[in-house]
C-alpha cells in the first residue's frame, strides 16, 4: 500500500500543519500507552510472560515450516479448507475464486492488517464485490476512502467532528451530531442489517495453533464473529508467522496483547475458531507475502514474531506526531518500519530513519523485538545499497570528511561557533530541516577542548 | 511446484537453527485472585456481577430486571419457566436476530481478566451471546480460576468444535478514544455468580 510518492518527512510535515490535531493525537496515544503501564503494573511476572512469550516466538521461527504442515494437516482433519498463497496477488484472487464459485457479491470483513497489506479492497472492487469494513474504525475509514492510520485504532486520526459529518453524508444522521454513543449506535444498525444478509465473512487470525488446527481472533466489537457466524463461507486470512506451536501458549500471548495494545486485561472476545459452523465452510488462506525472505534476513527476522499489538507505534516520539498516514504502509510505526523495507526497500528508504532511536519501542514489545536495533540496521542496509535521499548522502558524506580529519573538525567547530555566534540566521532558517519548529541553542564561547587546556592546569593534580 | 510448497521450501530455507521450547510455570502461587478479583475486574471493563445463592433468585432477577416485551432465550433448563428454552437443533442463526435477553452458563472463569468461557456445546448456536442485545451467564463461584495458564488447563481437558472468551459488553473507542459500550454485541453483560 503505497498511496503517494511523498515521504515520511513530507507527510509529516502536512500532518504538523494543524498544531492542534498533532498536539492531540499525541496526548491520546501517550494516554493508550500510560493505561499500557497500569495494565502491565498488575502483572508482577511480567517480564517473565515477554520472556515467555519471545521465546515461543523464536521457537516458531526456527521451526516454521514443520508446524505450518502441522497446522495445515490438523485444521483439514477439522473440516477447515486450506489454501496457501505465495503473494498478495495470489491471495485476493484465491478470495475472489472462493466468492464467484458461491455467486457472493458482497463480503464483510473484521479487521485484518494482512487484507490492508494486500490491498484486498481495491482488487475486489475492481472485480465488482462490495467490501464492507465492519471494525468501527475501519468503517469510519473506508467511508472516508482512507487507509487505516494505526493497526488497533484505524481512525486515531480523525476528530469526532469529522466522523459526525461523514455519517452526516453517508449515512444520514443530523448534520453537526458528533455524539460518539449516538455515531457508535447508528453504525450497530446500520452494520447489523449488514450481517445478517451477508453470506460471506473475512476475518484476520491472531493465532494458529499447529498442534489442534484451530485459529483464535481476538476483537472488542464481536464484528468478526457476529460476521462469521452468520456467513455460509467464513475466509481467514493469515501470515505464515502467526503460527504458535500448541493452545497452552495461548495462555501467555492472550496475557500480553490486549494489556500491551490497550491497557485491558484482555479483548472481550477471543475466538477458537476449530471445526465449521454445521452447514457452513471455513477457507484459511495461509499467505507469505516476502515473509519467508524475512525469515532469512538474520538481522531482521524477529521483526515476524510481532504480535500486532500497536504498543510501540503508541509509546514512539515519532509516530505520535506525525501520524500514521505518514509512513505510507499498511502498518506505521516503528514495527511498519521494519516490515516495510523487507517488501520494498527502494519505495520504503525513508521508514527506518523515521525514528529517533530512543528505544521506546523496544521497551514496550510484547514479544522483546529489538526494534531500534532494527531500524539502525536497516538504515545501513538502505545507505550501502544506494537508496538514502541525496541530502542524506551529501551531508553524511561532508560529515565523514570533517570527523575523519582532527584539524577540519577543529576548524568546523570554531567556525559554526563564530556563525552561530554572530550570524545565527545563516544556520537557523528555513533550509535548515533541524529547524523546523525548533531553535537552535546558544553557542558555547568554547569548544570543550579549548576549555579543557585553559583549566587543567589549574586543578590540584590529585583529584 | 505449487505455492504452498514454494513457501514451505522458502521457509525451511530460510529459517533459523535451535530455539527450544520455553517451560514456564505462572502459578498463582499467592493466591492473590478469587472470586473478589473476578467480581473487581469485570465490573471495571464494564460488566455486572450480581451474587446469588439458588436459581430461584436468578429466576426473580430475571423477572424483575430483564425487559418485559423483548424476546428472552436460555440454554439452561431450570430457567424454563422465564425464558424461551433454546434446544440445539439446526436453526438458522438469523433466527435470534431479535433476541433481546439470552442467558447462558458456564464452566470456567478466568479472574485476571473477567472472562467467562463459553463454547459451542453449551450454546444453541454460536451466534448467540453476540446477537443479542444484552448478555447474562450463569456461574458457579467454584469454576473461576486465578489465570489463563490455568484457564486452558481446564479447557485442554475437553474439546470443542468453537469456544470463546468473554469479558464483559462488547465495546469500541474508536471515535476518539471515547468508550462507548454495545459496538456490534450485546450492549451488557450481567453474570449471576452462584457462592
Amino acid at each position: 500500500m503505497k498511496t503517494t510518492d511523498k515521504d515520511h518527512a513530507a507527510l509529516a510535515h502536512e500532518f504538523n500543519k494543524d498544531a492542534q490535531r498533532v498536539d492531540w493525537h499525541d496526548e491520546t496515544l501517550w494516554w493508550v500507552r500510560q493505561k499500557r503501564d497500569n495494565a502491565v503494573k498488575k502483572i508482577p511476572e511480567w517480564e517473565e510472560l515477554r520472556e515467555a512469550g519471545s521465546q515461543i516466538k523464536n521457537n516458531v521461527l526456527a521451526n516454521l515450516s514443520g508446524y505450518l504442515e502441522q497446522f495445515e494437516a490438523n485444521a483439514q482433519a477439522n473440516g477447515v479448507h486450506v489454501h496457501w498463497a505465495i503473494d498478495a496477488k495470489e491471495h485476493n484472487e484465491i478470495v475472489l475464486e472462493l466468492l464467484r464459485s458461491n455467486g457472493i457479491k458482497k463480503i464483510v470483513k473484521s479487521k485484518s492488517m494482512l487484507t490492508e497489506e494486500c490491498n484486498l479492497n481495491e482488487y475486489l472492487n475492481l472485480n465488482g464485490v462490495d467490501v464492507i469494513d465492519s471494525d468501527l474504525g475501519e468503517f469510519i475509514v473506508q467511508l472516508a476512502n482512507e487507509h487505516p492510520s494505526h493497526i488497533v485504532l484505524p481512525c486515531i486520526h480523525k476528530k469526532k467532528e469529522e466522523i459526525g459529518e461523514l455519517f452526516h453524508q453517508h449515512l444520514g444522521t443530523p448534520a453537526g451530531n458528533a455524539d460518539p454513543v449516538f455515531l457508535t449506535e447508528t453504525a450497530r444498525r446500520h452494520l447489523r442489517e449488514t450481517f445478517l444478509t451477508g453470506r460471506a465473512a473475512l476475518t484476520g487470525v491472531n493465532f494458529a495453533v499447529a498442534e489442534t488446527g484451530e485459529f483464535v481472533v481476538c476483537t472488542n466489537e464481536g464484528n468478526a464473529d457476529m460476521g462469521a457466524h452468520l456467513a455460509d463461507i467464513h475466509i481467514a486470512s493469515m501470515g505464515i508467522e502467526k503460527i504458535i506451536p500448541e493452545r497452552k501458549h495461548l495462555g501467555v500471548f492472550l496475557r500480553l496483547l490486549a494489556r500491551s495494545a490497550t491497557g485491558q486485561p484482555v479483548t472481550t472476545y477471543s475466538s477458537h475458531f476449530k471445526t465449521p459452523r454445521p452447514g457452513a465452510s471455513t477457507h484459511i488462506i495461509i499467505v507469505d507475502n516476502g515473509r519467508s525472505k524475512q525469515l532469512g534476513r538474520e538481522d531482521f527476522r524477529n521483526s515476524l514474531k510481532c504480535i500486532r499489538c500497536g504498543a510501540c507505534m503508541n509509546t514512539c516520539p515519532v509516530y505520535r506526531r506525525s501520524g500514521g498516514h505518514s509512513y505510507n504502509n499498511a502498518i506505521a510505526g516503528p514495527i511498519g518500519s521494519i516490515l516495510a523495507p523487507n517488501l520494498d526497500m527502494k519505495k520504503h528508504a525513508d521508514l527506518p530513519f523515521a525514528s529517533t532511536l530512543c528505544g521506546s519501542c523496544t521497551n514496550v514489545c510484547p514479544v522483546k523485538i529489538d526494534i531500534h536495533d532494527q531500524l539502525y540496521k536497516w538504515r545501513q542496509v538502505i545507505v550501502k545499497s544506494g537508496h538514502a535521499p541525496l541530502a542524506k548522502k551529501a551531508s553524511m558524506g561532508a560529515m565523514t570528511r570533517v570527523l575523519s580529519s582532527p584539524v577540519s573538525y577543529k576548524v568546523a567547530g570554531k567556525l559554526g561557533r563564530l556563525v552561530m555566534k554572530w550570524a545565527p540566521f545563516a544556520v537557523n532558517n528555513q533550509f535548515n530541516l533541524w529547524c523546523k519548529q525548533r531553535e537552535l541553542p546558544l553557542a558555547p564561547e568554547n569548544s570543550f577542548g579549548e576549555w579543557y587546556r585553559k583549566n587543567r592546569n589549574n586543578k590540584p593534580k590529585d583529584i | 511446484m505449487s505455492s504452498r510448497n514454494k513457501i514451505l521450501t522458502a521457509v525451511a530455507e530460510n529459517q533459523p537453527s535451535g530455539a527450544l521450547l520455553p517451560e514456564f510455570e505462572f502459578s498463582d502461587a499467592e493466591c492473590i485472585y478469587s472470586s473478589e478479583t473476578f467480581i473487581n475486574v469485570l465490573t471495571g471493563i464494564g460488566g455486572t456481577v450480581i451474587p446469588v445463592e439458588s436459581m430461584e433468585e436468578i429466576q426473580n432477577y430475571i423477572l424483575q430486571n430483564f425487559g418485559r416485551g423483548s424476546r428472552t432465550v436460555t440454554n439452561i433448563p431450570a430457567l424454563e419457566n422465564v425464558a424461551e428454552l433454546m434446544r440445539r437443533t439446526s436453526i438458522s442463526p438469523h433466527a435470534l436476530s431479535d433476541v433481546g435477553y439470552a442467558i447462558i452458563d458456564t464452566r470456567l472463569a478466568v479472574a485476571e481478566n473477567g472472562a467467562v468461557w463459553v463454547t459451542e456445546k453449551s450454546l444453541s448456536d454460536r451466534v448467540l451471546p453476540f446477537i443479542c442485545q444484552h448478555l447474562a451467564v450463569v456461574l458457579n463461584a467454584g469454576d473461576i480460576v486465578p489465570n489463563m495458564h490455568a484457564a486452558y488447563e481446564v479447557i485442554d481437558a475437553d474439546d470443542y468444535c468453537y469456544g470463546t472468551f468473554i469479558a464483559g459488553p462488547s465495546k469500541t473507542a474508536d471515535i476518539e478514544q471515547s468508550l462507548v459500550l454495545g459496538a456490534h454485541g450485546p450492549k451488557s453483560m450481567t453474570v449471576f455468580l452462584m457462592m
